[in-house]
Parts: C-alpha cells; sequence; structure tokens
C-alpha cells in the first residue's frame, strides 16, 4: 500500500482558482487548472518529450547541424530516380469501370444486429473508403466511427484467414464439412436433440428463415442468441408497459422536450444516426429569431448525450430507477417525492406543455422497470404517437438472452449437448463470469465457431471457421426501424471466409451461394412478375422500399412497475465501451487510437471515477486499483473524470483480450486494459454494489489522453457558448468586456487577400449541433491515410488525427454546468503563421486560399507546427505508414502446417498497403501534415465541373469530415459566393474566428454553442 | 641535391586544393546533370515490352484512334492501358498464328494479364489527371512525342516538374486550335489534329511541330496572343494551374 497520502490535485485550491477567474471559465482538464508541471510542459512546447538541446554536448551538436544541412538538400531527391515499374490491364476489363475513377456500390454494415446504409468506394476492386448511403433511412448518407472503420478491419492481417482444428492445426472446408455433416447426421435421427446454435443477435432476413427451416427439419435443437450488450430491457421493460414484446422507434424529429434516463442516444442506441441527425435539426439555430428544443439529462457516466443537455445531472445508473418512478408521477398529475423532486415536477410540466412532442428516452443497460416507466410516460405524453411508435422487434434475439444462456449452459453441464454451433460471438471472453461458460463448454464432444478472429472462443473449439467481413459477402439485414437493407459484396473474399448464411446452406441445406439465398428470400416478398427489376433495384439503392415494420398499436397495461431501490455506497456500473463497444472492434487500430468522447483515453479502458470519490478514496489518475466484485479481483487504472455520478465506478468491456489479434492482445506500453466481463455476473448486468477499492500502486499506470495535447493558450477566445436568452440579447456572444472590445474593427488588412478569379474555400463548424460523436476524426483518417501511432506515442502527443475534437467544460469540477465539444482541424489561415517560417516554402498558399501542405518539399523542421497557435499540424516521427509495428512483430505460433509452425506475419503490410486511398499521398518520416480541406476532392470535384463548362456547385465538394458528419455541424464551401451556404453560415451571428485577434484571419469558422435551459429550474 | 619541387609547384598544389575542394560541388552538379539526362528520364530509349507492340503501325498506318484503346482518356485521370480482350477483338481475326503475339493470346485464354513495361512514369506524389488535359485541347503528343512514329514506345518528354511548369507556369505559348475550324470544341481539336494528319491534309507549320512532337510551344507574340485568347474562352486560371495542390496533395 502505498504511503502518499496527499493528492496531486488538491480540490479546494482548485476550487478557488476556479472561483478567482472572471467572465465564463472554459477547461479541458483537472491538470489546467491546477497548472501542474505537466499540463504547462503541454501548452508551453510544442513538442514535448523530447531531447532538449541542451543535453547534447558541443561535438555532438556539430555533428548533427552538419549531418542535417548535407542531408537537407537530399531529401528533395526523393523519386528523382525512377524505378522501372509495370503495368497491369485487365484481361477483361469490367463493363462500368474506367481505370483511376472509383465505382460506388450499396451495401449494409451491420452493428449488434442492426443495418445500417452504407456506399463503399470501390478503386480497381479494391474498396478503400465508406460512406453513408443517402437512401438508408437511418443514416441518410451520415457515417458513425465504426462504419467508418469497418474499412480497416477488411484489411487487418489478423483476420482469421483459414479452417482451423483444435490447438490450430489449419484444416479445410472440406475436412470440416465430413465431420459436420456426419455430425448433423446423427442428430437428425433425434431430431436434433444433442445440437445446439448460438449466435448474436441477427435482423438478416435470409438468416432467419434458415434459422426457421433449421429448427422445423430438427425440432429438438434449440438456437440461443447471447449479445453481451443487448436490448433485453428495452423489450422487457415494453412487455410490463404494454403487455407487448416490441421495441420503441422514436421520432426527434417533432421532439420539443427530450428526456434521457443515462440513454445514449446519439452514438450506440439502435438508429442513433437518425435520432442525431433529427435531434440536431430541432436544434439548430440560424440568425436571430431562433427556437430549439430542450435536453434534460440524468447520466451516470458522463456521455454524448449529457453533454448536449440544457439541463444535466449526474445520477448514478442505480438512481436513475427513483427518477423515472418521479418523472411518472410528475406526469401522470401526481407529485414527485424523492430526488430532485422540484426539478422533476418541472420537467414534466414542461413535457406535458407539449403534446405529441416530448418524449423520455431511457438507456438500454437501465433495468426493465426504469424502460417501463419511460414507455408509460411516452404513451401519455404522445397520445398521437408523435415521438414513439412501437414495432415487432428487429432482431432475432430474445427478451431474456442471459437466461437463454444460462440455460444453454445448464444444458452443456448436463451433458446433453453434443454438438454446438457458435456462429459469431465470443462467449468465453464475454459470457457472465458466474455461467463459467467456458467450463461448460469443454463438456461438449464437438464445437464449432465461425467468426472474424481466432479470439478466445475459437481456442476452445474443435473447429474455428473463418467468417467473411460484410464487403465479401451477400447478405441482408434490417434497419433500426425494421427496413430491409442488402449486403453487397465489393471483393472477393480475401481469405478463406464464408459468410454465415452459406454457411448455414452448406450445413443444413445444400451448398448455395450468398447471392442465390438473399434473392430467394427478396423473391418471396414480392410478385414474381416484378422480382427481377424490383431485385435490380433495390440492389442499386442498397434498400428495400417500404419494408419499415409497421408501427404496432400499443397502450398501457397493468400497474406502475416497482423501480430498485439506489445502490447504498460505492457501486459498479458495466456499459458498452464507446469505441471497441463489447470487443468486437478491439483488432482495429483506428477505434483504439480515437480519443474516447468524454475521457478523451485511447488504447485501453479504465476505471472511472467522479471527482468527489476521488477525493474520497484518495485516489487519481493513474493510480492502479484493485477492484473486487464477486470475489473476483481486477486490477485497474483508474481516471478521474468531471461530471461523473458520484459513488460509482464505471468499468467498460472489450479489454483485457487474451486472443483477437495482435492490436486487440497488445499490452505494449501497459495498454490493452482490464477484461471488466471477468467482473459481471448475471446476477447484475449494468450494475451492483462494489466493495471499497484497494489501492495497489500510485501513479503507476500511464494512461494515453489526449486531454492536455494540443492545448490552446486558454485565456483567449476560443469557445463561445452561452443560453438562448443570452444569444436573443447579444448574438455574438462574445464577451466584450473580457477581451476589451472588439477585435473585429482592428484589422489593416484588405477584405480579400487573395486577387484570384475563382471560388475561395472555407468552412464552418457549427458547435451548436456537434454531438462530439468522432465520425469525422475517423472519416478524415480514412480518406487521408493517417497513420495510426500506438499508445505509447500517443502518450507522447504524437497523435496524427488531422481533426481533434476538444472537449471543454465549463463551470464546477465535480459538475460541470456545460460541456462543449470543438472540432478543430488546420483552419487555413489567410495569413497563416506556418508560411513564413518554412525555410523550403513546403506550406504555402494556393489562389483559392488553401494553405497547402507540398508533402515532397518538406524537410522537416517543424517551424510551422511550432509557430501554429491552433496546433492542427502533425509531423511524421517514424514511418508510421509502413512500420505498423504490430502486423511485423513476431506473433504466437498459432498456426502449423504439417508440423511446422508459421510464426513470421509480414504479409501484414502488403494488405494493409491496400486500404490506402489512391488519390492521396501516402507520408513518410520527417514530414509535416494536416488538414488540406480534403484537396483531392477539390481538384476531383473541379475538374468534372470544368470538363462541363462550370463553376464547382455549391455542396458539390464534400470534405470526409462534412460527408460523415451525422448532424451536419460541418459546412464546407466558396466564401466568395455571397449564396453560398457556408457564406451565409459565416455571416451568421454566432459565428466567430479562433484566435482572431492574431489576424491570422482563419478560413474555418467556429459556430458559438447555446443552451435552451428551462426557466423554471436554476443550477 | 636539387630540389625536389620546383616553384611552379606551389600553384599545382594551390589549384588542386581548390579542384579536390570543389569536387563535391562538380560531383553534385555531374549528379544533376546525369539525374536530367536521358540515362536516367529515359527520353528517347525505346522500352522494351512483352509484346512489341507498335504504336506506329496501330496509330499511323492503320489509324486507329488513340481512344479506342487508351478509353479513360476523356473520363479519368489514367488514360488506361487496354485489357487483352481490347487486343483480341481484332486480332481473333488477323495474325491468329502469329508468334509475336502469343503472349496476348495466353493471357486472353489463361485470364493472366499482360505485364507491361511503364514507359511514362510520374512520382507517386503527383497526380496527373489526363481527361482535364484533353478537355483543353492538349494534344497526346505534345506530351508523349512523335507516337505514330514509334515501332516501339518510349518516353517523349522527361515528365520531371520544370517541365511541366512551363506550360502551367505559360500555358498561352502552348494551347492551339485550328483557326480553320472555328466550331472545334477543344476536345474535338485533339483529335481533329488526328484526323487532318490520318487524311493527309495540308498541316501549319504550328500542327507539324506538334505532331512531330517537337518544339511544342510558339515563341511567335502573335501565336501567344491568339493562345491567350483561347484560355480565356476556355476559362483556365492561369494564376491556379502552378498552385501546388493542383499536382500534390
Amino acid at each position: 500500500m502505498d504511503t502518499k497520502d496527499t493528492q496531486s490535485l488538491n480540490l479546494e485550491a482548485l476550487r478557488a482558482k476556479l472561483a478567482g477567474k472572471t467572465g465564463r471559465r472554459y477547461w479541458r482538464s483537472m491538470e489546467q487548472i491546477a497548472e501542474t508541471d505537466e499540463f504547462k510542459m503541454w501548452v508551453e512546447d510544442e513538442f514535448p518529450n523530447r531531447k532538449a538541446i541542451l543535453e547534447l554536448d558541443r561535438r555532438q551538436l556539430l555533428k548533427y547541424m552538419g549531418a542535417s544541412m548535407a542531408l537537407a538538400g537530399l531529401s528533395g531527391c526523393r523519386q528523382v530516380f525512377l524505378g522501372q515499374d509495370k503495368i497491369v490491364p485487365y484481361v477483361n476489363q469490367p463493363e462500368e469501370l474506367v481505370p483511376g475513377r472509383p465505382l460506388y456500390y450499396a451495401s449494409t454494415f451491420t452493428h449488434a444486429g442492426y443495418g445500417q446504409g452504407v456506399l463503399v468506394e470501390q478503386h480497381e476492386g479494391r474498396p478503400t473508403k465508406i460512406e453513408g448511403n443517402p437512401d438508408h433511412p437511418e443514416n441518410k448518407g451520415t457515417s458513425d466511427h465504426w462504419m467508418q472503420a469497418s474499412i480497416l478491419s477488411m484489411y487487418d492481417p489478423d483476420r482469421s484467414g483459414s479452417v482451423t482444428t483444435k490447438d490450430g492445426e489449419i484444416g479445410t472446408w472440406d475436412g470440416f464439412f465430413k465431420k459436420s455433416r456426419a455430425a448433423i447426421a446423427s442428430q437428425k435421427a433425434k431430431k436434433g436433440a444433442g445440437l445446439r446454435i448460438l449466435m448474436e443477435a441477427t435482423s438478416s432476413p435470409t438468416l432467419i428463415r434458415q434459422l426457421a427451416a433449421i429448427q422445423k427439419s430438427l425440432p429438438e435443437a434449440s438456437i440461443h442468441v447471447w449479445d453481451p450488450v443487448n436490448r433485453d430491457n428495452v423489450r422487457q421493460g415494453s412487455a410490463l408497459a404494454l403487455g407487448k414484446d416490441l421495441e420503441p422507434v422514436y421520432n426527434f424529429e417533432n421532439a420539443q422536450i427530450v428526456v434521457s434516463l443515462d440513454a445514449d442516444f446519439f452514438s450506440s442506441m439502435p438508429g442513433h444516426l437518425r435520432y442525431a441527425k433529427d435531434f440536431a435539426n430541432a436544434r439548430r439555430v440560424l440568425g436571430a429569431e431562433a427556437e430549439m428544443n430542450r435536453l434534460y439529462a440524468f447520466e451516470s457516466t458522463p456521455g454524448l448525450v449529457g453533454a448536449m443537455a440544457d439541463h444535466r445531472w449526474s445520477v448514478k445508473a442505480s438512481g436513475i430507477g427513483e427518477i423515472a418512478k418521479g418523472l411518472y408521477d410528475a406526469v401522470s398529475g401526481g407529485t414527485p417525492s424523492g430526488p430532485l423532486a422540484k426539478e422533476l415536477a418541472a420537467i414534466a410540466a414542461d413535457l406535458k406543455g407539449f403534446p405529441d412532442a416530448s418524449i423520455v428516452v431511457p438507456g438500454d443497460h437501465q433495468p426493465a422497470a426504469v424502460h417501463a416507466l419511460a414507455q408509460m410516460i411516452n404513451l401519455l405524453l404522445n397520445p398521437g404517437r408523435g415521438c414513439v411508435k412501437y414495432i415487432e422487434p428487429v432482431t432475432n434475439a430474445g427478451a431474456f438472452s442471459d437466461l437463454s444462456l444460462k440455460e444453454l449452459v445448464d444444458e452443456m453441464n448436463a451433458g446433453k449437448v453434443e454438438a454446438i454451433m457458435m456462429l459469431g460471438g465470443n462467449p468465453v471472453y464475454d459470457a457472465p463470469a458466474d455461467l463459467k461458460f467456458a467450463e461448460a463448454l469443454a463438456k461438449v464432444p464437438f464445437k464449432m465457431h465461425h467468426g472474424k478472429y481466432v479470439d478466445e472462443t475459437a481456442m476452445a473449439c474443435d473447429w474455428h471457421l473463418p467468417e467473411t467481413h460484410y464487403l465479401e459477402e451477400w447478405g441482408d439485414a434490417r434497419a433500426y426501424d425494421g427496413t430491409v437493407t442488402f449486403v453487397q459484396p465489393v471483393s472477393y473474399p480475401l481469405f478463406e471466409g464464408r459468410s454465415k448464411i452459406e454457411l448455414l446452406a452448406a450445413l443444413f441445406a445444400s451448398p448455395t451461394s450468398g447471392y442465390d439465398l438473399v434473392r430467394e428470400t427478396y423473391a418471396a416478398t414480392v410478385p414474381a412478375a416484378e422480382f427481377e427489376s424490383s431485385w435490380r433495384k433495390a440492389l442499386h439503392v442498397g434498400v428495400a422500399r417500404e419494408t419499415a415494420r409497421p408501427a404496432v398499436t400499443a397502450t398501457a397495461v397493468g400497474t406502475q412497475p416497482e423501480v430498485g431501490a439506489p445502490v447504498p455506497g460505492l457501486e459498479i456500473a458495466f456499459r458498452s465501451e464507446p469505441h471497441v463497444f463489447d470487443g468486437r472492434y478491439s483488432n482495429n487500430g483506428w477505434l483504439q487510437e480515437l480519443p474516447r468522447p468524454l475521457t478523451q483515453i485511447t488504447w485501453e479502458n479504465a476505471a472511472i471515477i467522479g471527482v468527489e470519490t476521488a477525493k474520497r478514496l484518495k485516489l487519481e489518475s493513474e493510480d492502479v486499483i484493485e477492484l473486487k466484485y464477486g470475489g473476483v479481483p481486477v486490477n485497474a487504472p483508474v481516471f478521474v473524470q468531471p461530471g461523473h455520478a458520484e459513488d460509482q465506478v464505471t468499468v467498460h468491456f472489450g479489454y483485457g483480450r487474451t486472443r483477437g489479434g495482435s492490436v486487440a492482445t497488445s499490452t505494449d506500453f501497459f495498454g490493452g486494459g482490464f477484461n471488466a466481463f471477468a467482473l459481471r455476473t448475471s446476477k447484475a448486468m449494468s450494475f451492483d454494489k462494489l466493495e471499497e477499492p484497494r489501492k495497489v500502486a500510485s501513479k503507476a499506470h500511464p494512461i494515453a489522453t489526449t486531454q492536455l495535447h494540443h492545448q490552446i493558450e486558454d485565456d483567449r477566445d476560443v469557445i463561445r457558448s452561452g443560453t438562448l436568452t443570452e444569444y436573443r440579447k447579444n448574438p455574438s456572444l462574445h464577451e466584450e468586456a473580457h477581451h476589451g472590445g472588439s477585435p473585429e474593427s482592428k484589422s489593416l488588412y484588405p477584405d480579400n487577400i487573395f486577387e484570384f478569379n475563382g471560388p475561395q474555400w472555407g468552412m464552418t463548424i457549427d458547435m451548436n449541433v456537434c454531438i462530439g460523436c468522432n465520425a469525422c476524426a475517423v472519416a478524415c483518417q480514412a480518406e487521408n491515410n493517417i497513420s495510426v501511432v500506438g499508445k505509447e506515442q500517443v502518450k507522447n502527443g504524437r497523435e496524427m488525427h488531422w481533426i481533434r475534437i476538444d472537449r471543454y467544460y465549463m463551470g464546477d469540477l465535480a459538475n460541470p454546468d456545460e460541456t462543449v465539444f470543438q472540432p478543430i482541424a488546420c483552419v487555413h489561415c489567410e495569413k497563416a503563421p506556418c508560411e513564413p517560417v518554412c525555410p523550403v516554402a513546403a506550406t504555402v498558399h494556393s489562389h483559392e486560399g488553401l494553405n497547402q501542405m507540398v508533402y515532397n518539399r518538406c524537410v522537416g523542421t517543424r517551424y510551422c507546427s511550432n509557430n501554429c497557435p491552433y496546433k492542427v499540424r502533425r509531423y511524421n516521427y517514424k514511418n508510421w505508414s509502413d512500420n505498423q509495428k504490430q502486423f511485423m512483430d513476431r506473433i504466437e505460433p498459432i498456426a502449423k502446417i504439417g508440423g511446422n509452425t508459421t510464426t513470421e506475419k509480414t504479409n501484414g503490410i502488403a494488405l494493409l498497403r491496400m486500404l490506402n486511398n489512391p488519390d492521396v499521398t501516402v507520408r513518410g518520416r520527417g514530414v509535416m501534415e494536416k488538414c488540406t480541406y480534403c484537396v483531392q476532392r477539390i481538384n476531383n470535384v473541379r475538374i468534372e465541373a470544368k470538363k462541363a463548362g462550370r463553376e464547382p456547385r455549391d455542396g458539390e465538394i464534400l470534405t470526409a469530415c462534412q460527408q460523415s458528419c451525422p448532424t451536419q455541424a460541418i459546412v464546407f464551401g466558396n466564401v466568395a459566393d455571397p449564396e453560398s451556404q457556408v457564406s451565409k453560415l459565416r455571416k451568421d451571428p454566432r459565428s466567430y474566428q479562433l484566435l482572431r485577434e492574431l489576424q491570422t484571419r482563419p478560413r474555418t469558422s467556429h459556430m458559438g454553442r447555446l443552451r435552451n435551459p428551462n426557466p423554471e429550474i436554476t443550477a | 641535391m636539387p630540389n625536389i619541387f620546383k616553384p611552379n609547384t606551389n600553384t599545382y598544389a594551390k589549384v588542386s586544393l581548390l579542384l579536390a575542394a570543389s569536387l563535391p560541388l562538380f560531383g553534385g552538379l555531374a549528379l544533376a546533370a546525369w539525374s536530367r539526362s536521358p540515362a536516367n528520364t529515359k527520353v528517347n530509349v525505346p522500352l522494351n515490352q512483352p509484346v512489341p507492340f507498335s504504336h506506329q503501325h496501330h496509330a499511323w498506318e492503320l489509324g486507329i484512334d488513340c481512344g479506342y484503346c487508351h478509353t479513360g482518356v476523356e473520363k479519368s485521370a489514367s488514360a488506361g492501358v487496354p485489357p487483352t480482350e481490347t487486343c483480341m477483338s481484332c486480332h481473333s481475326q488477323i495474325w491468329t498464328n502469329s508468334p509475336l503475339l502469343e503472349p496476348v493470346r495466353q493471357s486472353y485464354e489463361t485470364g493472366t494479364p499482360l505485364k507491361w513495361n511503364r514507359v511514362n512514369k510520374l512520382p507517386e506524389f503527383v497526380y496527373f489527371n489526363h481527361s482535364i488535359h484533353v478537355a483543353r485541347g492538349v494534344s497526346c503528343n505534345q506530351c508523349h512525342g512523335p507516337v505514330q512514329n514509334m515501332n516501339i514506345t518510349w518516353k517523349g518528354n522527361p515528365f520531371q516538374m520544370a517541365w511541366c511548369l512551363e506550360c502551367h507556369r505559360a500555358p498561352e505559348k502552348y494551347i492551339y486550335k485550328d483557326e480553320a475550324n472555328p466550331k472545334l470544341t477543344p476536345r474535338e481539336q485533339v483529335f481533329n489534329l488526328y484526323w487532318k494528319y490520318q487524311a493527309g491534309d495540308k498541316l501549319s507549320p504550328r500542327e507539324d511541330s506538334l505532331i512531330r512532337g517537337t518544339e511544342q510551344y510558339s515563341a511567335d507574340p502573335a501565336e501567344q496572343a491568339k493562345g491567350r485568347t483561347l484560355i480565356n474562352t476556355y476559362g483556365v486560371k492561369v494564376q491556379q494551374l502552378a498552385d501546388c495542390s493542383v499536382c500534390h496533395r
């Protein structure tokens, strides 16, 4: 036990510092308020963690100087001497293909069973980028971080490539079919009594049809559906409130008042892209005559919804029940009792003021009773079902998946299961710990696992079968509202994978191609005469029209359900990880390195606690504690998160992997996190009482959070925010007094810096609708071939993301009043400070106002970055694009051919290169890079426009970040055209330029954040 | 004992020292000169190919339009090298037994692509777009040299940045349109040149030099004035042509 009792961050002292500031005070981290040495290092030094020049002796310094002068010129010689290349044309060129121009195909990305439409950009047969499908009812052209990053998984060198038998011996599909068909044949005699299928939830009509056929031919066999992050509570809640097992579908378009009961409808709930878009549209403020919706959030772990909320209360996960009850009492006409009674009464009054235009949304992890209460409130508030409808469940999951899994485990333990087929999923890793799934599984004589990775479950099975990535297979899925969409392959399988539907057909029927299976399913839904044309149309748009599930008439039944009392004292809360989810995306470097929205942690999970709790337990970030639950101890690093509910420890799933790829299992620099599933039991799937954790070590575990990185000097006009009332009085939201007059009037520059008769590019970012979801950051990474650098380098501040989402708090430490997300990339200053300091003119302006970065000129002095007040330039300290360490390292021998182990894995890099966008240069070591406003897209559109004899139209050029943004917070266009959308937004009163007083004249403007608090509720 | 070193040795010594000191400079200059010479750029050096394809035969003697094989040239950044299928559209009927065409037949039968040696290569940080150049009436030969004379194809120009900039900085010297056909669109101008040449029409000295791939630009102020008019008609923004991000991104 560490004896150090004093904390380096003294809460009272910090509060005093905060109180001493005048005006609105925005802060990004507690270290910032405390002005710790670490914080000072980050703000004062553009390149911290480097060798200082004084550390070198004179002789060495001269050596380095001489060498760099001699070599600086040489870097200009790159590719002066060219090698001999080959041109390999097609033998038969596909009809629609023009080499050099991408093709786009509509397909479907499936996350946790629910389909989201995608358009896949494909260059000569090589998919390189995912965009949202504009015809899809959910995303309507936008995308989220999972969709964007799914393209990396396609080229993942660790993806399972061949059939393997026990102990990783390489097998064949033929060998597998021989064994498995024999096993199934023997089951047929017993009507399948010994056969079990365990799968992840699916909404695929074809797969569900196949499962029904299997169930019919083998009536004694049973199918179990298990997902560690599931919608059981939602469905059970509907059953309690409505008497039917239904899924609610919300309509945020009409919603004026929204109450969130620990819900995350912006980034993980099915339908979240649509919800975010509709919510943002109801919140968007243009011009002075502004109306906004209002969001109340009760939140345990800070999330995106709470950050957007007009009123937010930190309530621990087990306390949400009381809130739901109080709210129901208030809405149904009674008087709320319990905590926050006054506030709940005001909220209820507000809700009732907007019949059919208000909703209460509970979080998926909240218990069924909370869902039931929320739906009962929704029925009262929406007599015409204006904001909510109920549909038949979209996936094949039951409403009690933990019970279903338990039943399976009991049967396995009883020896009743002779053969088990696991379709996807990783139950050995993610099943509740008390079920001891792995032990039960070991008792099954014949175990098969079908999945994308050789993971924990695959290792426990007799056969592992590689599954195709969704870009390699035919299939179908349903969207959150039930609309049928199609999965269309854009590539042959890179490895030996087969899709789920092909596997089931080959095992239980006759081998059929996925294409035929999906067509067969679709054929049953349309008249035979129209089938061909209808199929082609549906495939083209990726969506089968008019297939959304109809609303089911639902009325409240039964009585008010009992909610559990809050857990006294400290509790543990289990939540899905914002980026790796339940571990299914663990091997994706883009998602691992993407800072989590609120904590800004990368590469691992942590035990997240509130500020007061940290003080009480004498803990601070980077301490290591022992969490003990159900007798199982797990060591975890602590992260102190402002706004986190007190007396609660949040742990995220998806880490502590032992199998499943070299990124997932990497523990470099203590990354890789801890396994929260080891603590989760079927008795408490969401939260439960926790023993006081024991501190194991102080400041022992480095956490790579980016919240200190790229800090803009903070007493400047960086964030503007205010309430709607304040906005009506002062539309610019600018604190004049604080800054001594308007900087707008002080410029000596002419209005037009560039004398050029052409478009002038600019961008606006509306912080009022930015939900902080990170989709733009991954979209940018995919579009611009941005490297992953690993945890250690992130800790050194060397992450490469061109666009970062800065998160600012305002107000109290433990419970900030406001959380603001500020996406920031290169702002393309008209008078760019980076340009005059470059000794080789590698960064210069174009006539269209772009601050260009010429990689082939750059010699890597980093002067530009040093001189950039926005801290948006990124330097390639290493050859990250090629030396992706994890794929060059020797990995454990998992594959054996003829007794020989294959250990070297060097084909990984070649595979990952196929992912690169051919329109963007891949940068090597020693080169500076930054946001280009997607100049490749500008050029392509400009060329096409010129060929057609016109100028690019407004809205024709979409930058990658803009295209992905679910809420359309980012707008790009020609600022010289007064009619363009971006010009209009730049003239909006809320629009301001970051650090305008420096007279850099940024082309990117930000728009201030507004809140719409209820005047009846104070604080 | 006589002096070993005569008085003039001093001079020799000084000169040798100077020469030795300037050796790196000469070395650098030599390297630079070599990088620009055909030894490195491979300009005018025919390159062996798996099939001795003759542009002279196909494009000039037979008069097959460039776009018949290079189908992407008006649509895409890349002009495209034809698939084997295109070769076989004729060669399944003629020269079906020619041993020279054996690799083509093999490729078609086995589905294995032909592997041509790349003649015109740009560094990977350069993004050239064929379609916009064709759309501005830049004829193929202006960059690729006298293709109609190439029995085995060679590189017509060095494709180094300085060479590109000659036109990107002063396109009025290069841009050209046949005045006899005022209705020609810039794109038609490209093909018009070859049709005239193919038909044996009389070519103006400018057209002749364009076809021969020599002296692509005109130093004549009158021609340049016409060039400027064309630039205005086409809406070419000359200032922008030399912006870095036009070619580097």
